[in-house]
């Protein structure tokens, strides 16, 4: 194995997703590098969301491959999904548990027990600052707050891989800022990190971005090659010349 | 500031609600559907005139006479009879079976005494577990130790009631409804509550996304739907002792089989009911849905199975759709066990199909589960 694979952590090969003859994503290449920070735009129904499912091993790809942390997503979903974390908009929480009973839930399915579950769990209530509501019903929380105990709930299990879809919609500003922080502290740290979102100050954040269009990809580069790419000043500016070749088009 | 029209906010908000209506297609379905079979059920298929009930016929006598007293009865329309037997032994067995919910036995001296002018006596045991039943038994019964009277004396010229039948209410001889309802609320109530909380459990985890945040983790499937399950099945078990608790302190209603072979045998039923309410949160989307149609499901149940209406009475195609119910048969085991006191050799048929039942049930829904989960 080169350097180079070894250092690929999620890989697409031809992905492809058909639902009932609506194809959602086609012919996806994709390669994401350890510790990146890899964003995928795109409008509503271009296939994002589809693309981290399957990544996720949540739905079956229709034809193409794909491989996570080292393995096959349709051949070792199991070893896949040990070392994946993931976050969705709706955050996945028990509202009726406390935050630690949330993440001591999550910990156990990940297969941490005992002292060593203990010991993480006082560490992520350190870490993203949830001591104060250590306690308190998951329901009864904020958005800002929510996504923090999400995020600890995705990572108990220090996975080197996190899929994250738009986990940072309709928080407030000061979280979001917060919420990227540790982002890209985890990436610093060796995390793979693959996220979608709306947000143009995050998309120019990222490491590398791909634009998705009618379940295709269209671009893939750095924020600056995308810019370059589509002649635009921003990448916001790629995004809505994108939208509106897609409504052109439909 | 003047207040703002009332009648200008109220329509729109009128067409507004008429519109979301016409467009939920689940709720407008229900909406119709429901009325409809209750409407069909309560009118067709249920029946509170008992007429038919099965009936064995023990004649020690063999005479005319006691002929013609078996005549009188059939002729009330109230009986069939359907079997007759050798022996109070057969009789006795065929009523625990619930093959017949009535016996007729005329003892041997049965001519004699009429011949001699002695007041004949003839006895009807009764099913009274079911009220309905035994009280249309025992009207009939008067009624045909009247007429069977009437027609003898008026060729003997006696001056009393030559003829008394007799009627035996058997396992509920206080005929309180009670005895015949509370056992049967134990199989209504678990068929509700499981069905209904455990399809809204599932179907709520769909919604908040935390199912789908559990299949992402190496939870394996199996645990995760035994996870599921298992605390419902406990839910099941406890609902079933209160019940059964509250009734023997409240309407003292008898125990008088082994209520650890009910327990047992509850099993089946809980599992059927549980996979019932699985199959329902797969072809549902909201909570509401999947409320609407646990209800949709368990009213038949309470209507067709024979809780409260007496199955005998109602038509054909009525008591078709009470065999593919598992209450049918749960209640027969709730009534053995509890007010006859029947054990497994009387029961075994009621329960192959209950087991038959869950397995089926269970297969069809862990299937259809199982693909909703990917």
């Amino acid at each position: 194995m080169t350097a180079a694979a070894a250092d690929v952590a999620v890989r697409a090969e031809h992905l492809r997703k058909a639902f009932d003859g609506l194809v959602a994503v086609d012919g996806l290449d994709l390669e994401i590098h350890r510790g990146e920070v890899f964003g995928v735009l795109g409008p509503n129904g271009s296939g994002k969301t589809t693309t981290i499912r399957m990544l996720c091993g949540l739905i079956e790809p229709t034809s193409g491959t794909a491989t996570v942390a080292g393995f096959d997503v349709t051949r070792q979903p199991e070893a896949v999904k040990q070392r994946i974390g993931y976050m969705s908009q709706k955050y996945g929480l028990y509202d009726e548990l406390t935050v630690y009973e949330n993440m001591r839930f999550y910990s156990s399915v990940y297969g941490l027990h005992g002292d060593e579950r203990t010991a993480r769990l006082e560490e992520m209530l350190d870490e993203l600052h949830l001591r104060a509501r250590r306690d308190q019903r998951a329901g009864t929380l904020s958005g800002g707050w929510k996504q923090r105990l999400a995020l600890a709930c995705a990572t108990a299990h220090k996975p080197p891989v996190l899929f994250l879809d738009e986990p940072t919609a309709g928080v407030d500003p000061a979280s979001r800022r917060e919420f990227w922080q540790r982002i890209h502290a985890l990436a610093k740290a060796g995390t793979t990190i693959l996220v979608t979102t709306h947000y143009m100050d995050e998309a120019s954040q990222c490491a590398r971005l791909a634009f998705l269009s009618r379940g295709h990809l269209i671009a893939v580069g750095t924020p600056e090659e995308i810019e370059r790419q589509f002649n635009q000043p921003t990448v916001e500016d790629v995004f809505i010349e994108l939208q509106r070749r897609d409504e052109q088009d439909a | 500031m003047s207040k703002p029209a009332a009648r200008s906010t109220f329509w729109p908000m009128l067409w507004k609600e008429f519109l979301q209506m016409r467009r939920d297609r689940f709720t407008l379905a229900m909406m119709i559907g429901i009325p409809a079979v209750q409407l069909m059920l309560f009118g067709y298929a249920i029946r509170t005139e008992v007429r038919h009930v099965p009936m064995a016929v023990l004649d020690e006598s063999r005479s005319a006479e006691s002929r013609a007293l078996v005549d009188v009865l059939k002729n009330t329309g109230n009986f069939d009879v359907t079997r007759n037997v050798m022996s109070r032994d057969d009789a006795r067995r065929l009523i625990e079976r619930g093959d017949v919910h009535a016996a007729l036995i005329i003892p041997p001296d049965y001519r004699l005494n009429l011949k001699r002018g002695r007041q004949a006596t003839a006895q009807v045991i009764v099913d009274a577990a079911d009220p309905l039943s035994s009280s249309a038994a025992i009207s009939a019964a008067s009624l045909a130790s009247s007429v069977a009277s009437l027609s003898i004396a008026r060729v003997t010229g006696a001056t009393h009631q030559p003829v008394d039948v007799r009627v035996r209410p058997w396992y509920n001889p206080d005929l309180k409804s009670s005895t015949f309802i509370v056992p049967g609320i134990i199989g209504v109530l678990l068929a509700m509550m499981l069905i209904l909380i455990t399809s809204m459990a599932i179907v709520r985890e769909r919604e908040r996304g935390t199912l789908e945040q559990l299949v992402v983790t190496p939870i394996s499937r199996t645990s995760l739907m035994l996870g599921k399950i298992v605390p419902f099945i406990l839910v099941g078990y406890v609902q079933m002792t209160v019940v059964l608790s509250l009734g023997k302190l409240l309407f003292d209603i008898p125990t008088r089989g082994s209520i650890v072979l009910l327990y047992v045998l509850t099993m089946a039923y809980i599992i059927a009911n549980l996979a019932l309410g699985m199959l329902v949160s797969t072809l549902t989307k909201t909570q509401v849905q999947a409320m609407q149609l646990s209800f949709f499901l368990i009213l038949p149940n309470i209507l067709l199975s024979g809780f409260m209406f007496p199955r005998e009475a109602m038509p054909a195609p009525a008591q078709w759709i009470g065999l593919a119910l598992p209450l049918t048969y749960y209640l027969t085991i709730l009534r053995g066990v509890l007010l006859k006191g029947v054990g497994l050799p009387i029961l075994w048929r009621e329960t192959v199909i209950l087991c038959a039942f869950a397995v089926l049930l269970i297969v069809v829904s862990v299937k259809r589960f199982t693909k909703t989960i990917g």
